[in-house]
């Protein structure tokens, strides 16, 4: 006691020790899934009622959110007797879910193969391959819904691989609701606005359900890229796709808000995040953008924000040090979500 | 009201290949059903024959998505950026 009346606030470690989440030593990297440190960038609110709290999931050991979902799709089918030792899985991804699932699968002892749009970032197809996943390629211009119909059509010529699914598990949105919504409430139980990025929709469904359950005047905003703007390989829009998971958890109920954010505004907030110290990929960035057109709406608040993984895989795009003219382009031809 | 319409790939080659254009209506649901009237080839493609918004189209008004606003009632302004979006996932 004589030691903390001599600071105004415990050390960060001891913050860990409070709060239960120092990890000095585990059995398995898979341990290290989640318990992801939320951190204050309220420098960055352009409203000075408004804080905002980033959590950085970019701190799970494959480096992104999908650790989670990756580990609890996998250990669901593990438990329902769906998977057998040495056994095959596909999966369609953009990169982040294919790299959790590779790091899982080389924990457990699993074979992945990842259909993978050809647009990816040269980092995210390096990380698969370091954790042993085969990569079927679906053309780039057709983007993550291509990857989905092609997974579809193999997974229906190879039953005997098992497709986890990311867009149709509740696995899905399940890890988010036990893990991600917990560990929100548990370190800022006096959020009133939750933003993050919409791809399969699980983070929102889960942390969203999670949150609203608590309390019902917590707003939910989903960030999204401009994605079919940037996907030109759809012959017509019955090739759409809204993840399944997102229509029978009633996704469309659920949010409050839904907002594009353009690749500039992404890059620039991915910037402005590593002014403050963290490097975080451009969906963060994304995420960001989202976050501070919330905080321009309203009056006074806490905004949590989710920083879906760090900047390792995006280097090669020049984010934080190119042309801002010239990386915008390059980011309109990958897919960063 | 004026707005300009962004439209995505898709759309198009039923709109002579511009990439955006002008509609007219006070609501989304009337700048809809104006860009059908100007370029016919939309038609089932935006809206549906019962007038609901097609299930895998996401309208913006200003980057906000209109279904998570009025929907179709969603009000717009002189000057106002509509854009169409193909529905994609994402992860």
């Amino acid at each position: 006691m004589a030691t903390r009346s001599r600071f105004s606030r415990p050390s960060p470690a001891a913050d860990r020790v409070r709060h239960g989440t120092n990890v000095a030593l585990v059995a398995s990297v898979l341990d290290l899934i989640g318990n992801t440190p939320l951190v204050d960038v309220s420098s960055l609110s352009p409203n000075p009622g408004v804080r905002v709290l980033v959590k950085l999931e970019g701190q799970n050991p494959g480096g992104s959110v999908k650790d989670r979902i990756a580990l609890s799709m996998v250990e669901t089918a593990e438990k329902e007797g769906q998977l057998q030792p040495g056994q095959t899985l596909i999966e369609p991804t953009s990169g982040n879910t294919g790299i959790g699932l590779a790091l899982v699968c080389r924990v457990k002892g699993y074979r992945l193969k990842c259909v993978l749009p050809t647009n990816v970032s040269p980092e995210r197809r390096q990380l698969l391959e370091l954790w042993g996943a085969e990569i079927i390629e679906s053309p780039g211009s057709e983007g993550s819904n291509g990857a989905v119909r092609m997974a579809l059509r193999i997974s229906e010529e190879h039953p005997e691989w098992l497709f986890l699914y990311q867009y149709g598990s509740p696995a899905n949105p399940k890890a988010h609701y036990e893990g991600t919504g917990p560990e929100i409430w548990r370190d800022c139980p006096e959020v009133t606005h939750f933003v993050a990025g919409l791809g399969t929709s699980g983070t929102l469904l889960g942390v969203g359900r999670f949150l609203k359950e608590r309390n019902p005047d917590i707003k939910l905003w989903a960030v999204e890229p401009p994605a079919g703007e940037m996907v030109d390989g759809l012959r017509n829009l019955d090739d759409g796709y809204i993840p399944p998971i997102f229509t029978e958890l009633g996704g469309f109920d659920l949010l409050d808000r839904k907002t594009i954010i353009n690749p500039r505004q992404s890059i620039e907030w991915t910037r402005r995040l590593a002014e403050v110290g963290v490097f975080a990929g451009i969906s963060s960035g994304a995420a960001m953008a989202g976050a501070a057109r919330c905080a321009e709406s309203i009056d006074s608040g806490v905004i949590v924000v989710v920083s879906a993984d760090g900047g390792w895989k995006y280097l090669s795009t020049g984010a934080w040090t190119g042309d801002i003219d010239e990386v915008t382009e390059r980011a309109k031809k990958i897919i960063y979500f | 009201m004026a707005v300009q319409v962004r439209l995505p790939t898709v759309l198009r080659p039923a709109a002579g290949g511009s990439s955006s254009t002008t509609a007219e209506g006070a609501t989304i649901g009337e700048v809809l059903v104006d860009l059908v009237r100007r370029y016919p080839g939309m038609q089932g493609q935006v809206l549906t024959d019962e007038g609901t918004l097609h299930r895998f189209v996401n309208v913006y008004v200003n980057d906000d998505d209109v279904r998570y606003l009025d929907q179709l009632e969603t009000k717009v302004a002189d000057g106002d950026t509509v854009s169409i979006l193909p529905a994609v996932a994402g992860g």
